[in-house]
């Protein structure tokens, strides 16, 4: 396991044109495709729920056990139904989805031809975070020659199923990145989460039934049509098979997206990304993004899979792992982060947009030397408020930075506030002007 | 775990679960969320965003509690006030879970970090649910001790509404409402995070088209006023009554809607004398817990500088002088009596009555007057709308059609009735119904309106005028509706509109007996339900017994204690009638309660009769076209000052008390009672309760149900054709206008919707009229220019609405249904 596998995913990426249709094609694309469509959908879904796929989004959710979700009437009398791929890619750190729509973007589309059989759907919407513009253009040029050689449009490939795939750019909102968010805006309204249930799998876009996945869930699924469930699993760990897109940026010496089975270590991969820049030694690390509480250079042989990050008290999110060396101040960097969800936090509900509100400036006074030490007490008890207590998942994450920070850093914050005390001692009302 | 004893054998009704709370064992509807079962067993869950009438959002995060589901507890605190209750469900509340407690600090903690500390001089200070639970469930000290956010405050939401943006807590109760139950979704959220506020197309940095009208007019609402009333801090502000009043010193006094006949229950706080506020009472059965903007705002009209509070008697020199009550009583009574024995006398009482003062000057007329010379109706009316009334609502209870009933019914059909201009309750009502219940509305009318588009309802466009031959055509051209019109449930509202179209109830009747659909009728005004059963009709005795029925006269004049034989046994003439009779010299005195000559049928001929009849007396609150002509006033008390019943369009009884004692100010029944003194009569009025016992005593119901009003003509199959370059006129009467009783509100007069005349663009074509500009109506009498708006109508009809501001009927002579002449550009 050790070793770095041969790729898959990003098997493609370094053929000249590598997003072409032809280079797909003759790289095995669209045989997947070919082999799906005269299998029963349903078959589909069971060899995808065998396979074990957990959604490459965040938060690892079985996809076939997803997609059963879907009502299983055929079309006709009952409600349309949808496949949402969600490529807003905004969790900070993560850096995979779009290469891989720049490299490969006939992947996703014979996944989403794939997914929308599976599950009836026959219409297909790709949410890609609007500013990255060159990767909408590859994606709509990419559609263009899906549509042109017959694998998109009416009766795809003899097969009587027909699948519209529609490339929406999405309105530049982190939150548009939570699924039910995402739907609202992609309905043309304010990006903000739903009231669950109903799920989407019973109400969703346009309140019918709707799936929504991440562009590198839906993009394994062709290899997995292609290579089977056994093949699939021999890769990663027994609840966490196949490969993955590991996003590794900052002080490396090769940042980049790095394929490794699921369950590669820190250790492992910083091999592959070169070792810590300068050689200067590495003091905290992401597992999966900002949202997933940090780790340290103790943490080099977690095994980087969704069970291996839970147990050693994080999560795996999205493999985005952002490296920090020991130049880098933890309460500074955790500043950083928290103003990004002051700013993303949607205000829908309370503790997210209070919160977030109010941390950002204890941790901005804190940075400018102007901290206390009961700031820190205040900053975890407000976390603990939030966690858990706010609307969707992004007031989870929000607190993940500060909570990990305080519990392996708290001593950087301290001295932060050491410089203070001497001051306070003069003026009793530190910061009181509200 | 579980709390609850092993070998609890509570039966579990179908449709229910059990479940603990707090160790309580309960049973509970399924569906019913935790915060109101919690509610049920007496513990208040702090909510925010919960409002029991709005769909469930969860996005304050205050009412969070912890659930176990089957034995395993969930992760996370749950928010109460969206999760539904189920079977083996173990609920902890800030009662018995510390998380749950902590949980509501933090949150109350984090409301209030941004939230200013101006409780002393804002609006809901004493009467705020933040506040309040801020003392029961926060934190005595906060730990916020870095810089608030801030705005520039206030931003005008509409002219009556302002909108403090830091004191609010986002918890959109004020945005859901205008959505979900009014349909104005004139507010949004805007923004995002800390800088997420509430806000309008205008406030908003995008200029939003979507909130925008076609012609480009931000939306309006007559249902703004409620957003004050729910909000749960002082964000939202009434521009008449912001910073006038601390609600600890304000007395409240529960009250009925003068208005119209959707009868609002409302509360009405007063300070030292001096109405501050109205605030929509809390009626499940009526208006649940809204009320339209001019019920809430148009009060002020009884504290006009111009009020009438001393009788006036016209002098030798013409003027109107002030005079003691007994001069003029005695000066009144001498020229009634004089009349009585002449010509007669006759009695237009207007339609704002309360019944106990509708009964008095029944009363009066048939006793004093001894004539059937009384009509309370101040606008278009007819002998076929007469007999309708007689045959198919006189009597009528809410067992026959209420507001219940709308919401269950299958579908409703609205003829010649604007539900959101003429009785907004039962316009949000019809909308509840058909977003929530699935209830199918129809509309017979001209164009799409907001109450077509509001109630996701569908449009019968026919020709005004031409609504009896529509009504008379759905067994052919609607057969959806005509199924729909057959189902057990369903319901047929006519407006009082209706008395302008020949033919219409006639054909209203014969759809109810074919189908046997339930039909109710929906008058604009307060009090003309209760006039009507109180017998203030030429036709009709209190109870609806015809005038003609010689045992229910008998019966009456016993209950009344009058000689046998001495009520009048002719029907008396309708209000055109008695006016057309004084013009000419027919009748020679007119007694006059609220009635405003311009919403009569023809004005000129009203303001022609009033000045030459031989005596006017006026029972008035203010000066008005009446009092011009009037030889005695006598002031009368408005609502606030007496006491009294209206019956809404149900035929539900709303009685009300006063609000306002000791002002000194007489009711009608009072006043007339005083002057049948004088003319020696006793008619048992003094008092509104000495009037309700005496009505309730009297009200003579005959088996007799009255004519038919299928005898009146039937529609021609099509209107006349409209003469070369004239058009057919579709008008009625917006919510807000010039109505008498909106006086000194300019707050509420700036919600008004744009006087425009409406076409489409075929007609406007056809007559040389362009987009954007001004057209002018005219008849020989007069005529009328207005903006020009693009809609739906049939090719050439127009409409116009009937009062804002001009009075169609003044200056056109013309109404509903007419045809009048159109042309481009002002005249
Ligand atoms: C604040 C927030 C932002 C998110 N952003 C993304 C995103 O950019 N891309 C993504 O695929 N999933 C994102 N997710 C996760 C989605 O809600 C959802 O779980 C995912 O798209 C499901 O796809 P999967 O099952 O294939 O992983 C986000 C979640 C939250 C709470
Ligand atoms: S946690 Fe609340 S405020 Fe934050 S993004 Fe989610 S819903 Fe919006
Ligand atoms: S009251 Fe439950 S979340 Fe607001």
């Amino acid at each position: 396991m050790a070793d770095p596998i041969t790729p898959v995913l990003t098997k493609r990426w370094l053929s000249p044109n590598s997003w072409r249709l032809s280079t797909y094609e003759q790289l095995e694309g669209y045989t997947a495709v070919k082999k799906a469509l005269r299998k029963p959908p349903e078959q589909m879904v069971a060899l995808i729920k065998d396979a074990g796929l957990r959604g490459r989004g965040g938060a690892g959710f079985p996809a076939g056990v997803k997609w059963s979700f879907m009502p299983q009437a055929d079309k006709g009398a009952a409600k349309p139904h949808y496949l949402v791929i969600n490529a807003d890619e905004g969790e900070p750190g993560t850096c995979k989805d779009i290469p891989l729509m720049m490299a490969d973007p006939h992947s996703l589309i014979e996944g989403c031809i794939i997914a929308s059989y599976a599950m009836r759907a026959h219409h297909c919407f790709i949410y890609v975070r609007g500013e990255v513009l060159h990767c909408i253009r590859r994606l709509n040029a990419a559609v263009r020659e899906a549509y042109d050689a017959g694998y998109l449009g009416k009766d795809i490939l003899g097969s009587g199923f027909d699948l519209d795939i529609v490339v929406h750019a999405g309105a530049g909102a982190y939150i548009c990145g939570e699924e039910t968010a995402l739907l609202d805006s992609l309905e043309g309204r304010r990006g903000q989460p739903r009231l669950k249930p109903p799920f989407p799998a019973a109400a969703g876009l346009y309140a019918k039934p709707t799936t929504v996945n991440n562009v590198e869930t839906i993009a394994t699924v062709p290899y997995i049509v292609n290579g089977g469930s056994d093949w699939f699993r021999e890769m990663g760990t027994e609840k966490s098979p196949g490969p993955k897109i590991f996003s590794i940026s900052g002080h490396v010496e090769q940042p980049g997206q790095y394929e490794a089975p699921l369950g590669t270590t820190l250790r492992e991969l910083l091999e592959l990304a070169g070792g810590m820049k300068d050689g200067i030694p590495l003091k905290f690390w992401t597992p999966g993004g900002s949202s997933t509480p940090m780790f340290t250079a103790d943490h080099l042989d977690v095994p980087l899979d969704f069970e291996g990050a839970a147990e050693a008290g994080s999560m795996l999110g999205t493999t985005a792992i952002m490296v920090f060396n020991e130049t880098v101040s933890v309460p500074w960097a955790v500043m950083k982060w928290t103003q990004f969800y002051e700013h993303e936090s949607c205000g829908k509900c309370t503790p997210c947009r209070e919160g977030t509100f109010w941390l950002a400036q204890v941790l901005e006074r804190m940075v400018a030397g102007k901290g206390t030490e009961e700031d820190i007490d205040t900053m975890l008890d407000v976390c603990d408020n939030i966690l858990g207590r706010s609307f969707c998942a992004l007031g989870d994450g929000a607190v993940s930075p500060i909570e990990s920070g305080i519990k392996y850093f708290r001593d950087e914050f301290l001295a932060l506030c050491e410089d203070n005390k001497s001051k306070q001692s003069e003026a009793e009302l530190v910061g009181a002007k509200a | 775990m579980t709390i609850a004893p092993e070998n609890t054998e509570t039966e579990v009704p179908e449709g229910h679960v059990k479940l603990v709370v707090d160790g309580e064992e309960v049973i509970a509807p399924e569906g019913e969320l935790l915060i109101r079962t919690a509610e049920r067993l007496g513990t208040v869950i702090p909510r925010f965003c919960d409002h029991p009438l709005l769909d469930p959002a969860g996005a304050c995060r205050q009412c969070l509690v912890e659930v176990e589901m089957n034995g395993r507890p969930m992760p996370k605190p749950q928010a109460s006030c969206t999760m539904t209750v189920a079977d083996g469900m173990v609920v902890k509340t800030q009662k018995s879970s510390r998380v749950a407690e902590k949980a509501q600090e933090g949150v109350m903690e984090l409301l209030l970090i941004n939230h200013p500390l101006d409780c002393p001089i804002c609006d809901k200070g004493g009467e705020c649910p933040l506040q309040n639970q801020a003392m029961a469930h926060g934190r005595s000290t906060s730990r916020f001790v870095d810089t608030k956010r801030t705005f520039p405050k206030p931003i005008s939401i509409s002219t009556q509404v302002l909108l403090d943006r830091e004191r609010c807590v986002l918890c959109q109760r004020c945005t859901r409402f205008s959505d979900q139950i009014a349909g104005d979704p004139f507010i949004d959220l805007l923004e995002r995070g800390v800088h997420q506020q509430i806000g309008t197309a205008e406030t908003a940095d995008i200029h939003n088209s979507a909130s925008h009208t076609s012609s480009g007019t931000p939306f309006q609402s007559y249902f703004s006023g409620n957003t004050i009333q729910i909000c749960p801090v002082g964000a939202l502000t009434s521009a008449a009554y912001r910073f006038r009043s601390r609600p600890f010193d304000l007395v409240s006094s529960p009250s009925v809607c003068e208005h119209c006949s959707s009868g609002c229950a409302l509360r009405t706080d007063f300070r030292r004398g001096k109405v501050m506020r109205r605030l929509a009472g809390d009626d499940p059965d009526v208006n649940e817990e809204w009320s339209c903007d001019k019920g809430r705002f148009a009060f002020r009209y009884a504290a006009a500088k111009d009020r009438i509070r001393k009788p006036m008697v016209r002098d030798e020199s013409g003027e109107l002088v002030e005079a003691s009550w007994t001069e003029a009583l005695r000066r009144a009574a001498d020229a009634l009596v004089a009349a009585r024995e002449s010509n007669g006398a006759g009695v237009l009482t207007g339609g704002r009555l309360t019944v106990e003062d509708a009964y008095a000057y029944t009363k009066f007329a048939r006793i004093t007057l001894r004539s059937n010379d009384i009509d309370f109706r101040a606008r278009p009316h007819s002998a076929e709308e007469l007999d309708f009334l007689a045959s198919s609502v006189v009597g009528t209870t809410p067992e026959h059609v209420s507001y219940a009933s709308l919401e269950k019914a299958s579908a409703v059909l609205c003829v010649a009735f604007e539900p959101e201009d003429e009785s907004p309750i039962v316009f949000l009502r019809l909308r509840k119904a058909a977003r929530d219940k699935g209830t199918k509305v129809f509309h017979i009318g001209q164009w799409t309106t907001s109450s077509v588009r509001k109630t996701f309802g569908e449009l019968l466009a026919c020709e005004p005028g031409g609504e009896a031959a529509a009504v008379d055509g759905i067994a052919e051209h609607a057969k959806d509706l005509d199924a729909a019109l057959s189902s057990d449930d369903a319901v047929v509202l006519v407006g009082d509109r209706a008395a302008e179209v020949p033919g219409l109830f006639g054909a209203v009747t014969r759809l109810a007996e074919r189908t046997g659909t339930r039909v109710a009728w929906v008058p604009r005004r307060a009090g003309e339900r209760g006039a009507l059963e109180a017998g203030a009709v030429p036709t009709l005795l209190p109870g609806g017994a015809p005038v003609s029925d010689a045992s229910a006269r008998a019966t009456l004049e016993t209950s009344w204690g009058l000689d046998s034989g001495t009520m009048p046994a002719e029907p008396g003439r309708d209000t055109a009638a008695m006016l057309a009779a004084a013009a000419s010299g027919e009748l020679d005195a007119l007694v006059v309660g609220g009635v405003d000559p311009d919403d009569l049928p023809d004005p000129a001929a009203a303001r022609e009769a009033l000045a030459n009849v031989g005596f006017v007396l006026s029972l008035e609150m203010r000066p008005s076209a009446v009092t011009e002509h009037a030889d005695v006033v006598l002031p009368i008390a408005p609502v606030d000052e007496k006491t009294g019943t209206f019956l809404d369009w149900e035929g539900r009884v709303r009685p009300f008390s006063i609000t306002l004692e000791g002002t000194g100010a007489l009711p009608d029944c009072r006043v007339l009672d005083t002057l049948a003194v004088e003319m020696d009569a006793d008619l048992f009025t003094q008092t509104a309760q000495a009037a309700w016992s005496d009505f309730s005593r009297s009200r003579v119901v005959s088996a007799h149900q009255g004519s038919n009003p299928d005898q009146h003509s039937r529609p021609a199959a099509s209107t006349p054709d409209t003469p070369d370059g004239t058009v057919r006129l579709a008008t009625w009467r917006q919510l807000i206008d010039n109505g008498s009783l909106q006086v000194e509100e300019p707050h509420l007069a700036g919600t008004a919707r744009d006087a425009v005349l409406r076409m489409s663009a075929a007609t406007a074509e056809r007559h040389g009229v362009t987009r954007g500009e001004r057209a002018t109506i005219s008849t020989e009498r007069g005529a009328l220019t207005l903006p020009v708006e693009f809609t739906d109508l049939p090719d050439d009809v127009v409409w116009a609405p009937a009062r804002s501001p001009e009075s169609i009927r003044s200056v056109l002579g013309a109404g509903h249904g007419a045809s009048v002449a159109l042309s481009g550009g002002a005249r």
